[in-house]
């Protein structure tokens, strides 16, 4: 396999992690941030455990564990992998959004109200738009990570880029192993001009 | 004709009492200034009957029905009480205008809202957005803002947010217009565009509330005064009772500290 069929693997991990945990994410930023307690404290352990944990350990366990514990075992690695990715990205995100939502000032939600908003409204059409502003900083630094995270796969053995160089050392090769940086670098690099970009776009307002 | 009605109502924050029983009433058309030191409980007053909070005991009436009950609305949710807010507007000290809308959509956003909940939205779709264009640009022209209708907030001064957010509270032509200190935010030399639009909607007959510090303001513009202290309406009369010949102790130790 050659690094850039590796570096496909990578790509289609981060794509798919980062469509399905920043939806998550925001979901989980709702519970966290419930007046009803039990919730609260059950999304913020979750967090917690999520983010006290290794996501090399989290990619094991998702991987090993229902086989092991309920004898339903995980037959797609990419699919191990992407659940680990997803539930890890969606503990982080939803932090970053539970901030930006805190940010924003009592006085939207009232002036919502007073003009007959329902508070769903309120959200999606007043507040959520100014937290994405707010965000967009700590989001990209969120998402740079995980392009690099994405070689973590490897653990279980999800063929992803340096795996694939791996493969070359093997035959004595080093050389494969040292470029795959760039891929992560040009990719970065990439998405470094697209974020700086958004920001400019919401430059707009303050 | 008698619009509002407010009986007997009280507000405790924890175990600060803030409102300890308001009474007035007030006719359609009339304007009232609402003035007092702060602690007095205007902005509570104020808050309490456009459901900002909920009142822990006493009535509030429109047009001689009860809106709101202490005894079986003071738990009332948002949902319960959206149909409720809309009879009043409320314009706020700081604005609180909608950042990443222009000027127009600020205006148009909550009355689009509402009518996308009307049956028949889907089939004149075009038909109703234009008539709610048309009516916020009517509106923002009455506030002198017809050539900021693509502008940004960040982009307007303050007494051009406040008078978008007038403009806003307009749009859904509410029964009674309510004031939150309106010019507190505001430079000094910023004031007097508020109150112009202010006085011009009085002589428009817009039924309006206004919590103020603006002593002269409230005497040329009010037709009656409100003096609060210490969460009850200690006096209320016409602007030449209460300003020029209050009876009140605490009315007299206000003004003259106000005009010091």
């Amino acid at each position: 396999m050659s690094l850039f069929e590796g570096f496909y693997t990578n790509f289609i991990i981060f794509v798919l992690t980062l469509l399905m945990s920043l939806p998550l994410g925001l979901i989980i930023s709702f519970g966290s941030r419930m007046k009803f307690k039990p919730i609260r404290w059950l999304t913020r352990t979750f967090v917690w455990i999520i983010r006290g944990t290794p996501l090399m350990l989290q990619l094991f366990v998702v991987m090993y564990a229902p086989g092991i514990l309920f004898d339903i075992p995980i037959r797609s690695r990419m699919t191990a992998a992407l659940i680990a990715f997803v539930i890890n990205y969606a503990a982080y995100f939803s932090e970053i959004f539970r901030g930006g939502i805190d940010s924003i000032s009592k006085g939207q939600y009232e002036a919502c109200q007073v003009l007959g908003m329902t508070k769903a409204q309120a959200f999606f059409k007043v507040v959520l738009f100014q937290v994405v502003k707010r965000i967009v900083a700590p989001i990209s630094n969120e998402v740079i990570t995980l392009v690099k995270d994405t070689s973590l796969a490897r653990v279980i053995s999800v063929a992803e880029i340096i795996m694939c160089a791996e493969r070359f050392t093997k035959q004595g090769l080093i050389w494969p192993l040292f470029s795959t940086g760039l891929y992560f670098l040009v990719f970065n690099g990439l998405l470094t001009i697209m974020f700086s970009s958004i920001e400019k776009k919401l430059d707009y307002f303050e | 004709m008698r619009i509002l009605e407010v009986q007997d109502l009280y507000k405790s924050f924890g175990k600060t009492e803030v409102l300890k029983g308001v009474n007035f009433s007030m006719d359609e058309g009339e304007v009232i200034s609402v003035i007092g030191s702060s602690g007095s409980g205007k902005t509570t007053l104020l808050r309490c009957i456009n459901f900002l909070e909920r009142a822990d005991t006493g009535k509030i009436l429109l047009d001689g029905e009860v809106l709101f009950d202490g005894d079986s609305d003071n738990k009332a949710s948002a949902k319960e009480i959206r149909a409720k807010q809309l009879n009043f507007g409320l314009v706020f000290q700081d604005f609180n205008l909608f950042p990443q809308y222009n000027v127009l959509d600020n205006v148009m956003l909550a009355p689009t809202l509402l009518a996308k909940e009307r049956p028949d939205f889907k089939e004149n779709k075009k038909e109703i957005t234009d008539e709610i264009r048309k009516n916020a640009e009517a509106i923002l022209a009455r506030v002198g803002l017809s050539d900021k209708l693509e502008s940004y907030p960040c982009q307007l001064s303050g007494g051009q947010k406040q008078r978008v957010s007038i403009a806003r509270a307009l749009a859904l032509r509410p029964r009674v217009l309510f004031f939150d200190e309106p010019t507190s935010a505001l430079d000094p030399e910023l004031t007097g565009e508020i109150l112009k639009v202010i006085k011009q909607l009085a002589a428009e007959k817009i039924t309006m509330v206004i919590v103020t510090h603006e002593i002269d303001f409230a005497k040329a513009v009010s037709d009656k005064i409100i003096f609060m202290s210490e969460g009850i309406v200690a006096e209320m009369g016409t602007p030449e009772e209460v300003i020029d010949n209050p009876k009140n102790e605490r009315t007299k130790a206000f003004l003259s500290k106000m005009f010091e």
